[in-house]
């Protein structure tokens, strides 16, 4: 057995990549029984600090000491070994294995599989921390939310009682992140120590003991989380003030731009994920679309843009039925769209920056003549945008696919914006993205809204949707439960309708 | 030509179908091993003429055909280790250095032949081997059990490749490798020895598959002895969708076309010939037509593993 972690430190550690400090003289330190965030906007350097930790880089200065001692951890089984466990953003498991088979890979060392004791000893984990998980069922069949809890016994079953997470939460559904900082307090209550990456000021004020604020690099506070509010965290992160964004209250919504009447649509199991929704969206208004995700927001966003087949219903755009019409010619008609898969949906990763901003138009003037790409005019195009919409690159020729979350979907949100669309589908435009950068797409698309286009904005963000949508539809199982003026709405409400409770919802 | 369908000709039939199968099983049992942990080798049908030659020469030269096995076998994993490292240490796409390998095999094992044989030779081949007792049992026993010793080895390693890949810490670290190498990678299991060992026991049942051919079956060697089993076999790993039984099916019920129409000709069946030849692969394509689908495959098949690609 490993021996316990009592406290552990780093101190002084700098890591450089080319052309980015990425740690600058990083402190950290945290003790047994602890839950210590680490809070920072992309690129503060939170993740390349921890992959240190778990030996996936080497410091060019600095040290790590366990207990006291000074040690060097030069690979993650080295990490494993003095008890470190990593549950990482994208999952490490083998969807094709069963929960136990990713649980014991590498460590059956017999000639046969050993089954029936390490199910054994799985359950034993599952039930000192209450965790849920039936061993043998397949990766493959398991939520998200479940992934992550194979993820977190692999780690405890290797005899891991220092557990980092990386964004633990950007992947589940509200429900499933409330059961996760249960389980979180749970394992620290039993002695263990978590180190919590996170940007989610609400989450790192309900879960951690203790707050490391990192900046460029640096740390730049480290406080008890009784100690400070979010809105103090929320400064220290980004070095400023910050003025959430609110929708002014002059509302004056004009004709629809975008409407689905009686729509149908399959999902990809061949369900209907769509069954019935009508939907009407005017111009100069943002309609919100609450719900947990999985009840049909993929589908609405895609039978939208032309790129599913509706069975059923019709939808029309900018005053003609689109309903047969080719995802060309929605867009000719008018949409913008920001998908929820922004890298490959929204984007062609390997393609350069100036070539995802003008996807949409590349073959038309101002762009094309004759068939030629008009390079003068794409590159002076590239760079207006760039510095408009505030895109950290380091040139226009940057693969799109190699910028951060936040800066891809300001490369989206230029390329759909600057088309003027008379109606503006936006799928989850702000998960995953730091604080600074969902202000930025949030007075966006306030400001799109004040230019007089129609947004569909789908979110689970309740915060999200309250602030800055004029109304909202709550969607269920394919149908919309109830549309209703944001200010009769409150997260109660919202919530009984989420989970496909009406009755209740209506007192 | 009434009434010539009776039980000896329909037993007939069907021991040649199971001989005939031995060639797919073997080549496909290997590279469903070898697809399982990430690769695809398409050179298996060089694999399998190099095989064929090193059986065939090494029984010439000791009179013995299990050295011809043994040749076959040291050929096929000499042949395995050059594919990974092309594919595996240098990363080179897999579908190109598989026809690479098909034509170094082709070329190498014609000219060897060229070289050091020349003219028609024939060789003293394996001999069959009734079974006590179990060759015996009425029908089954005169077509199964009365066989040669490569027929019952494919046989065998049917369920003992299932054994092996479901049962053992080894198969786990396989499928792993196969489907998720970064996973596997962060737990310690090394991606790359994985694949050169699948690649290996790929080319030597690929060998043993080519030496049937010479000393299991003609007792001779001939340019194209294989005549596209090394592929028909790799389109038996997807029909089979990686699984050994699902291979086994496929294999006879290509096989057993294959001896039907032998069967048709040598009888004089009234049945066109023309026709009778290409059944076998009619039924092929039309089974692979139904049962094809990406969906059973390993994720990571085809990719190179490259650590750290991610983050």
């Amino acid at each position: 057995m490993v021996e316990k972690i009592q406290n552990l430190e780093m101190s002084g550690i700098t890591k450089r990549f080319p052309g980015v400090l990425s740690n600058n003289n990083v402190n950290i330190h945290i003790v047994a029984g602890e839950v210590l965030a680490i809070l920072g906007e992309n690129g503060a350097g939170k993740t390349t600090l921890m992959n240190i930790l778990y030996g996936l880089y080497q410091p060019e200065a600095g040290t790590i000491s366990v207990n006291g001692k000074s040690v060097r951890i030069n690979s993650p089984s080295e990490a494993i070994q003095l008890g470190i466990g990593m549950v990482h953003q994208h999952f490490m498991l083998v969807p094709t294995l069963t929960v136990c088979e990713n649980v014991i890979l590498g460590l059956s060392k017999t000639f046969l599989v050993d089954l029936k004791t390490a199910t054994k000893r799985i359950k034993e984990i599952m039930d000192r921390y209450g965790l849920a998980i039936n061993p043998e069922a397949y990766v493959w069949q398991l939520s998200v939310g479940e992934q992550q809890r194979v993820e977190i016994v692999k780690a405890l079953y290797r005899g891991a009682n220092l557990l980092i997470l990386d964004e633990p939460t950007a992947v589940l559904t509200p429900q499933e992140a409330k059961e996760l900082i249960l389980l979180l307090k749970n394992m620290s209550a039993q002695g263990n120590s978590i180190i919590l990456i996170s940007h989610k000021l609400h989450e790192v004020m309900a879960v951690s003991d203790r707050v490391t604020v990192l900046r460029d690099g640096e740390v730049c506070a480290d406080v008890n989380t009784q100690d400070t509010s979010q809105e103090a965290l929320a400064k220290l992160m980004v070095g400023r003030d910050m003025a959430p964004c609110k929708r002014d209250g002059k509302f004056s919504p004009g004709k629809p731009v975008l409407e689905l009447q009686d729509v149908f649509a399959k999902g990809d199991m061949g369900t209907n994920a769509l069954a019935g929704v009508s939907l009407s969206i005017r111009e100069g208004e943002i309609l919100g679309i609450a719900g947990v995700s999985g009840n049909g927001q993929k589908e609405l966003a895609e039978v939208i843009a032309g790129l599913r087949k509706v069975s059923k219903g019709k939808l029309v755009l900018n005053g003609k039925e689109s309903t047969k019409m080719s995802p060309a010619k929605i867009i000719e008609q008018g949409l913008g769209y920001i998908p929820e898969d922004r890298l490959h949906v929204g984007t062609i990763p390997s393609f350069s920056i100036w070539e995802n901003l003008i996807l949409k138009d590349h073959n038309k003037p101002p762009f094309a003549k004759r068939s030629l790409l008009q390079n003068r005019v794409i590159m002076s195009h590239g760079l207006s945008l760039v510095e408009k919409y505030g895109i950290k690159t380091p040139n226009l020729e940057t693969p799109t696919g190699r910028l951060s979350g936040g800066n891809i979907q300001r490369v989206i949100l230029a390329r759909e914006i600057t088309r003027s669309p008379v109606a503006l589908v936006a799928a989850y435009p702000t998960r995953g993205v730091d604080i600074g950068a969902t202000e930025y797409l949030h007075s966006k698309l306030l400001e799109a809204r004040s230019n007089g286009i129609g947004v569909l904005l789908i979110s689970e963000d309740l915060e999200e949707l309250t602030s800055i949508c004029d109304r909202i539809a709550v969607l269920y199982e394919g149908q919309i439960m109830k549309v209703m003026p944001v200010e009769e709405t409150d997260e109660r409400i919202l919530g009984l309708l989420m989970a496909g409770i009406v009755e209740e919802a209506s007192i | 030509m009434e009434g010539v369908m009776n039980s000896a000709i329909i037993i007939s039939i069907l021991a040649t179908g199971i001989r005939l199968a031995t060639p797919y099983l073997l080549a496909a049992l290997g590279e469903m091993f070898t697809q399982r942990s990430g690769v695809y080798n398409l050179g298996v049908e060089g694999i399998m003429m190099m095989g064929a030659f090193a059986g065939f020469f090494a029984t010439l030269h000791s009179g013995s055909p299990l050295m011809g096995i043994v040749a076959s076998l040291l050929i096929g994993a000499l042949m395995g280790l050059l594919m990974a490292l092309v594919s595996v240490t240098f990363k080179a796409e897999q579908g190109i250095s598989g026809i690479g390998l098909y034509m170094l095999g082709w070329g190498l094992s014609g000219l060897l032949y060229r070289l050091y044989v020349g003219g028609i030779t024939s060789i003293d081949g394996l001999k069959t081997i009734k079974i006590p007792l179990l060759s015996d049992i009425p029908f089954l026993g005169p077509i199964i059990f009365d066989q040669n010793v490569l027929v019952y080895t494919a046989l065998v390693l049917v369920p003992l490749s299932g054994f092996i890949l479901f049962k053992t810490s080894w198969g786990l670290n396989v499928r792993a490798v196969g489907n998720k190498p970064e996973a596997a990678d962060t737990l310690g299991v090394s991606v790359e020895r994985i694949r050169y060992q699948c690649l290996i026991l790929g080319g030597m049942l690929a060998g043993l598959a080519g030496a049937f051919l010479t000393i299991g079956q003609a007792n001779m060697y001939a340019d194209n002895i294989t005549a596209g089993r090394g592929f028909i076999a790799i389109a038996l790993v997807y029909f089979g969708r990686w699984s050994p039984w699902g291979i086994l099916l496929g294999s006879l019920l290509f096989s057993m076309a294959d001896s039907f129409q032998s069967m048709v000709q040598v009888l004089g069946i009234n049945f066109p010939y023309e026709l009778a030849v290409i059944l076998p692969y009619v039924v092929t394509i039309i089974a692979l037509a139904i049962s094809f689908g990406r969906v059973w495959a390993p994720a990571a098949l085809g990719k190179p593993f490259q650590r750290g690609t991610r983050g």
